[in-house]
């Protein structure tokens, strides 16, 4: 899987023409267009439509643009697909997964798309939404369900809902499922995206989330305002300890390279792959906070 | 003939008229000779008056020009009141000649015209039915539309000539001293209604609220007033300010808003002691929040904040953040009732405030000013006068005035629903690019490329969306499409004067 930044992935209902127009502006790591929840019955088609056009007609700047269909037990489950696949959509996200079967039929379906619509097969992207305590325990194998996976999502409303009981502050009753799509996405070495927030006056409740699910180790969270977006990269913004730790393994990395040398070392001691991978998630952390310039040079205060 | 815009200004008003086509942005040092107002001398020790009908009636006669203030905004009963009058006394021929338009005198202003009572009009602006009906060609003679301060100017130079101000006060005194900051009807500022005051041969105060003799602190003052009538009410409390300004929470308006504040930030003039203006708009209040927080970060104070006020400036200058407000006129409550407690928030005339032709206006002090914009084209010219459809909707207010400052910033959405705000020519010229330093969008920044230091300055801050104001509007063209030329007729229906009394564009009646 190709490594990007997805600290962030707005929300934005698919029937709503000015949010849909607007979804760009905001600098969301990954736009999530809504055909599912936030739209009504009566609305399915004209966000579909609306959606398609967008893709087509609009410009949104380097975000992933990730759509999030109707299920595969819907009417709509079908024509969406086709229609997402069609538009040229980077990742479509099916939603209430529980196995991965289900992955592998959206992947079949897309499949079929692809191949009518002359499109390179396995361009599509797709990712799955873990919505309840069957789709927790399975979510290892939803994550090595296929090699278009770019992710697993979680999604706290239906699973507390499922494991009954609801959504409190400290996020205890979380924790479990959290942890399970956490693992289970770094074992199959794709993105972990951590549920909303909605509660838009608790500033504070969404900053403590976020730093929890920062330190847990997730990619990022998904939004339900733009607002929010400026508060997570915040959040994910690296020290500048760490930055500039990770401009001397920058160095330390170019040096070897000018030897023609395999062993990277800094200060005397070898730096493994770990090590390296880290400095690179910093310098795109820090790049994407403005933190440091085209030059790679640090930006003092 | 074509002025330095791109406008063509017909040759026949150009002639009768005998005005200049517009040239420069740069005032220069001219010299000017003011005028000065008949007196009607008066040692009585009473000037008030019950009926307003025998004043309009002594006073105000055939072909003569007559001046209203706006500081009621839409809670304004004197207005109308006053025209109905008139109108009814069947005097004919009357130059309107108010400091603006609000909606609640739009259809007494169109049945003015209706019966001839009116026949000349200029103000700062006009919207809705009023609007609608110039721009239809309602009006035989094209209204003239001045800004704020040239509207001063105007009445300086005798380009204005008052022969009958009616201006509504919150409070007076028998003889005529009069604020606007006491009273059930306060507002605040007075100051566009200084100018009436001082330079009109008759003023006549309304008033629902006599007090003792002598009213201070005195912003009108009784060497000035010929008339005080006593009414049952000049305005509507609820309407003359809005209510407790609410900052947006709309994402769009908030994301532009902080990148206007980026852009003052990062810019040359954010230091110690600088001066800024925002507009009253929810975006406007936006950036005073940012801004209150960056000056907070940066440990910097502002010399003075300038123009129309509202709460949240106000909240700056009683945080210390501000060190005054130079206040012409006051959009809320909260500004207007800080005036009569705070000695820093100083009531200016439009003329200190903005007029060109001055020892020196406040305008030509300021750093930065934040301004919106209906249209703005691809020359930085903006429309801030006709909608879409090349229906007049709007007014100058103090724009071509506060884009005098070092560094004036047009802070605008890149659509507005399926209309486009940046375009490749706006409909209306109203102020000239040559005063526009950076236009602010959701999507970008562009800076006019005349303004080299800030293209520099802004580079170097990573972060700051810089784009060329053509890559804007393609862009926005790319959202909305082409839209089909607004037909208009030969006919002149409006003119926009520059600061200066030069034409800045002649506005034509729409082709039903």
């Amino acid at each position: 899987m190709e490594e990007r930044l997805r600290r962030t992935m707005m929300f934005v209902p698919g029937n709503n023409s000015g949010m849909v127009k607007d979804a760009g502006i905001y600098g969301a790591d990954s736009i999530m267009f809504d055909l599912e929840d936030s739209v009504s019955m009566d609305q399915k088609d004209a966000a579909r439509i609306l959606v398609y056009e967008a893709l087509q007609t609009q410009d949104y700047g380097n975000a992933e643009l990730v759509v999030r269909v109707n299920g595969i037990d819907t009417p709509f489950f079908r024509s969406d697909v086709f229609a997402m696949v069609k538009a040229g959509i980077e990742v479509i996200r099916l939603p209430k997964v529980e196995s991965a079967q289900m992955m592998k039929d959206l992947v079949s379906t897309i499949e079929e798309a692809e191949k009518k619509f002359g499109i390179k097969v396995g361009t599509t992207h797709v990712m799955a939404a873990i919505e309840s305590a069957r789709g927790v325990m399975k979510c290892l194998e939803i994550a090595e369900s296929s090699d278009r996976m770019i992710g697993l999502a979680l999604s706290a409303e239906d699973y507390t809902t499922d494991m009954k009981t609801h959504r409190y502050p400290d996020g205890a009753e979380l924790e479990f499922a959290r942890n399970m799509i956490l693992h289970a996405a770094r074992a199959a070495g794709i993105a972990a995206f951590d549920t909303v927030f909605t509660n838009m006056n608790d500033v504070e409740g969404f900053e403590r989330e976020t730093k929890h699910i920062h330190q847990l180790g997730f990619d990022g969270k998904s939004l339900v305002n733009p607002r929010q977006i400026d508060w997570v990269n915040k959040v994910f913004e690296p020290t500048k300890k760490e930055i500039e730790n990770a401009l001397d393994v920058e160095a330390a990395i170019e040096e070897a390279k000018s030897k023609g040398s395999g062993v990277i070392s800094m200060n005397g001691q070898m730096v493994d792959r770990p090590v390296v991978l880290r400095a690179q998630r910093v310098m795109r952390l820090a790049k994407a906070s403005h933190l440091i310039n085209e030059e790679g040079e640090y930006i003092e205060e | 003939m074509k002025n330095n815009v791109g406008r063509e200004i017909p040759d026949e008003i150009l002639n009768e008229k005998d005005y200049k086509t517009f040239k420069s942005v740069d005032i220069g040092n001219p010299e000017k000779q003011r005028v000065a107002p008949k007196v009607s001398v008066s040692t009585g020790d009473d000037k008030v008056v019950d009926s307003l009908e025998d004043v309009v009636k002594e006073n105000v006669k055939d072909g003569m020009t007559i001046s209203f203030h706006h500081h009621f905004r839409e809670g304004d009963f004197v207005f109308n009141k006053v025209m109905d009058i008139i109108i009814n006394a069947g005097i004919k021929d009357l130059t309107l000649a108010p400091s603006s338009l609000t909606n609640v005198m739009n259809d007494k202003v169109v049945e003015a015209i209706k019966a001839g009572t009116i026949t000349n009009i200029t103000s700062s602006g006009m919207r809705g039915s009023l609007g609608e009906a110039v721009s239809h060609g309602l009006l035989k003679n094209p209204v003239i539309f001045r800004s704020h301060g040239n509207r001063a100017r105007s009445i300086e130079e005798g380009e204005i000539n008052i022969d009958v101000a009616f201006l509504g006060v919150p409070n007076s005194d028998r003889l005529g001293n009069a604020n606007g900051m006491n009273g059930d009807a306060a507002f605040g500022s007075l100051g566009y209604a200084l100018m009436d005051a001082n330079y009109a041969n008759k003023v006549v105060l309304l008033t629902d609220n006599l007090v003792d003799y002598p009213n201070t602190p005195a912003s009108i003052k009784q060497t000035q007033v010929d008339y005080v009538v006593k009414v049952d009410k000049v305005g509507d409390p609820d309407r003359i300010g809005t209510g407790a300004t609410r900052f947006t929470k709309n994402p769009k308006d908030l994301k532009i808003a902080k990148m206007v504040n980026d852009v003052i930030i990062h810019s040359p003039y954010f230091k110690q002691g600088f001066s800024f203006q925002t507009g009253s708009g929810g975006a406007a209040l936006a950036v005073a929040r940012f801004l209150r927080q960056s000056m907070i970060d940066n440990d910097i104070k502002a010399s003075f904040a300038l123009g129309g006020i509202t709460k949240p400036i106000v909240d700056l200058l009683e945080e210390g953040l501000v060190n005054k407000v130079m206040d012409v006129q006051d959009f809320d409550k909260g500004a207007a009732s800080s005036m009569k407690n705070n000695k820093n928030q100083q009531e200016i005339d439009a003329s200190w405030y903005a007029d060109p032709d001055n020892k020196g206006a406040m305008v030509d002090q300021l750093d930065v000013a934040i301004l919106s914009a209906l249209e703005i084209d691809t020359d930085f010219n903006v429309n801030v006068m006709t909608g879409s459809n090349g229906v007049i909707r709007g007014a100058v207010g103090g724009h071509q005035d506060a884009a005098t400052s070092k560094m004036t910033i047009i802070s605008a959405p890149l659509t507005r629903g399926r209309i486009a705000t940046v375009v490749p020519k706006v409909s209306t010229v109203v102020t000239p690019g040559d005063s526009i330093d950076v236009l602010v969008t959701e999507v970008g920044i562009a800076v006019n490329p005349k303004r080299k230091d800030l293209v520099e300055a802004f580079k170097k801050v990573p972060g700051l969306p810089l784009v060329s104001i053509d890559e804007l509007q393609k862009r926005a063209e790319k959202i909305v499409g082409k839209p089909e030329e607004i037909q208009y007729t030969d006919r002149t229906v409006a003119l926009v004067e520059y600061r200066d009394g030069t034409l800045v564009d002649a506005i034509k009646e729409i082709k039903d």
